[in-house]
């Protein structure tokens, strides 16, 4: 029983970290057709960010947090927003997959090249003195994991249901064509969702650091678990990127332990196949008309 | 007539040229011939029916194991390459049978998901493939007297399969099947309304390009003589999606000048692994961005305005 707590709340403090990571990706997709391949990416070059700002250069950690996210909301935001998508955007689905893909690779392979090939440490955010409750013992780090991904989606979720910007994204996502014709600025927004993505992969970066270590290639099995939560849990919306992340971290612990932790990837794997072949709009999701 | 037969002719002479190396040259042209294989297999499942398939090098090595299982046991290479292929399209009907339901962004997740589960099981299943070790000594093929162990007859024999599948794949493309595919990827309803089975060709699109990857899978095995699962990562897979996009999706011409740029280019380069993966992450990029349809694009686009020029 002891054993099962312990790794129900790791599975949920690292899957709340996916689901940040989902949410993000499944915000560029409702509101620009782009499905990011590069979205690990996303997450590691702000990781390597803090450790260059707040590690290299020793930086105050609230400097370095708020620097972290600007050079993240900036680069991976703004910048890939105006070169890469708004010139593919009217090309289709596929295009902008490929570019992605390149994207990644790019990304990946720069800072293995031009920074390091090996794992960097990072120093620990949070107290490393374990909470005891009774005979359970959790650490500080997997409660404020969760606490702290709360906490953002709910922001996130507030800034969508009741702002006017927040709207206007969810006009985007529906239609964009008809949302353009009652005057929104579609593109300005599809930059938004960009930033804001960048914004929530720079937190998941923070988060994910002292947990992994930070090394140039984690990015591709964080963005494949990203995506995994977006299907399973559902593309369109954001309770199911929450729910699939949640779902796929807690899976993936608990057939690490209990089953192998040599094929611990494949698990969420087969949910995911499942989910696709009997439920495509994912657990959570609304069924999508059909389009090409 | 020139048109026609000019490129007809400068492949012969490309394919012909090798027979004059030595060693390391003849071993990246084989590798070239390999990879132009797996290519036009995979140009047919996306380049030509518009399905994304991430999972090429898992197919390619349903094509390897099977050679280099059954090889050093004493059986015939042309046996271990039938088991592959045949592998290679059935585990091509099934990963293509979520394509029936899902759009291409999911049809990726799939596959790239079937590349890593390939990639575990042929880690993990040591009493078959060896494990992380991989398989070692497996034989050229031989047939009867002749045998094509030296690497100058295995060249040759590769280029009879590389003859066969260009061949074959030209028949299929310009038969209705080739018309099928076109119509699927430019609008699947209308394909649909004007009466194509988007059932059975979307499936056997995927199928068809997962066997062609069997057959450059097995007679890739007995290059080196050895094979590890490290051979059939996904980024060989993405490294194959490269390939078929740099050299122009969806035109026939293009397997052949992807494969030899993503083949050649870094021998030539003798740059380092990384750096020159940085430099086609980049192209890629800037291709899909300035090029979209490869590097097909710069011929015809010489071509034209050669012609405009008389």
């Amino acid at each position: 029983m002891t054993d099962f707590v312990q790794l129900l709340v790791a599975g949920i403090s690292i899957g709340s970290i996916y689901a940040l990571t989902a949410i993000g990706f499944v915000l560029l997709w409702q509101t620009s057709n782009t499905i990011n391949f590069a979205q690990g990416e996303f997450v590691v070059l702000p990781a390597f960010a803090m450790v260059l700002f707040l590690v290299v250069l020793r930086w105050p950690f609230a400097i370095a947090l708020v620097a972290t996210i600007l050079v993240s909301t900036l680069l991976l935001g703004w910048l890939v927003k105006e070169l890469l998508v708004t010139r593919l955007l009217t090309m289709g689905v596929l295009p902008l997959v490929i570019a992605t893909i390149g994207l990644s690779l790019f990304i990946r392979y720069s800072l293995q090249q031009f920074w390091t090939p090996l794992a960097l440490p990072f120093p620990p955010i949070f107290p490393r003195v374990p909470i005891r409750l009774g005979t359970i013992i959790i650490s500080w780090e997997e409660v404020m994991n969760v606490l702290l991904a709360g906490l953002v989606v709910g922001a996130l979720q507030l800034f969508i249901t009741r702002t006017r910007l927040g709207w206007a994204m969810q006009a985007v996502a529906q239609n964009r064509t008809l949302a353009a014709v009652l005057g929104i600025d579609v593109s300005r927004l599809v930059t938004l969702t960009f930033v804001l993505n960048a914004a929530l992969a720079a937190v998941a970066a923070i988060l994910i650091a002292p947990v992994y270590l930070v090394k140039y290639d984690i990015g591709i099995g964080l963005g494949l678990k990203a995506f995994y939560a977006a299907i399973i849990g559902g593309f369109n919306q954001i309770r199911g990127a929450l729910l699939g992340g949640l779902l796929v971290g807690v899976v993936e612990t608990f057939s690490a332990a209990y089953i192998s932790s040599q094929f611990r990837d494949a698990f969420a794997l087969l949910i995911l196949l499942a989910v696709l072949l009997l439920k495509p709009e994912g657990l959570w999701g609304v069924k999508e008309e059909w389009a090409s | 007539m020139i048109r026609r037969f000019l490129p007809l002719g400068v492949l012969v002479f490309c394919a012909l040229l090798p027979l004059a190396f030595e060693q390391y040259k003849l071993y990246v042209a084989s590798l070239t011939l390999v990879y132009l294989i797996l290519a036009i297999g995979l140009n047919l499942t996306l380049g030509y029916a518009g399905q994304i398939s991430l999972a090429h090098a898992a197919f390619m090595a349903l094509g390897s194991y099977p050679v280099a299982i059954l090889g050093p046991r004493g059986l015939p290479f042309e046996l271990g390459l039938a088991v592959g292929v045949v592998l290679a399209f059935g585990w091509g009907l099934v990963v293509g049978f979520p394509a029936l339901k899902v759009k291409h962004h999911y049809l990726a997740m799939v596959t790239l998901g079937f590349n890593i589960i390939a990639f575990l099981v042929l880690r993990n299943w040591e009493g078959l493939t060896g494990g992380s070790f991989g398989i070692s000594g497996i034989p050229r093929p031989a047939w009867g007297p002749i045998n094509f162990a030296s690497d100058r007859a295995y060249y040759v024999y590769i280029l009879g399969w590389a003859a066969l599948v260009v061949a074959s794949a030209y028949w299929l493309l310009s038969s209705r099947w080739g018309r099928a595919f076109r119509a699927i990827r430019e609008n699947e309803l209308r394909a649909a309304v004007v009466g194509v089975s988007l059932r059975t060709y979307k499936v056997m699109a995927f199928a068809i390009g997962a066997a062609y990857a069997g057959i450059g899978g097995a007679l890739f095995a007995p290059l080196l003589g050895y094979i590890d699962p490290g051979a059939y990562t996904l980024d060989r897979s993405i490294q194959f999606l490269m390939m078929v996009v740099m050299g122009g999706l969806g035109r026939f011409e293009g397997p052949f000048i992807g494969a030899a740029v993503v083949t050649i280019l870094p021998e030539v380069l003798r740059a380092s692994e990384g750096l020159y993966l940085i430099l086609y992450a980049l192209a890629v990029v800037l291709m899909m961005l300035f090029m979209p349809k490869g590097l097909v694009g710069v011929w015809d686009w010489l071509v034209i305005s050669s012609k405009s020029r008389i």
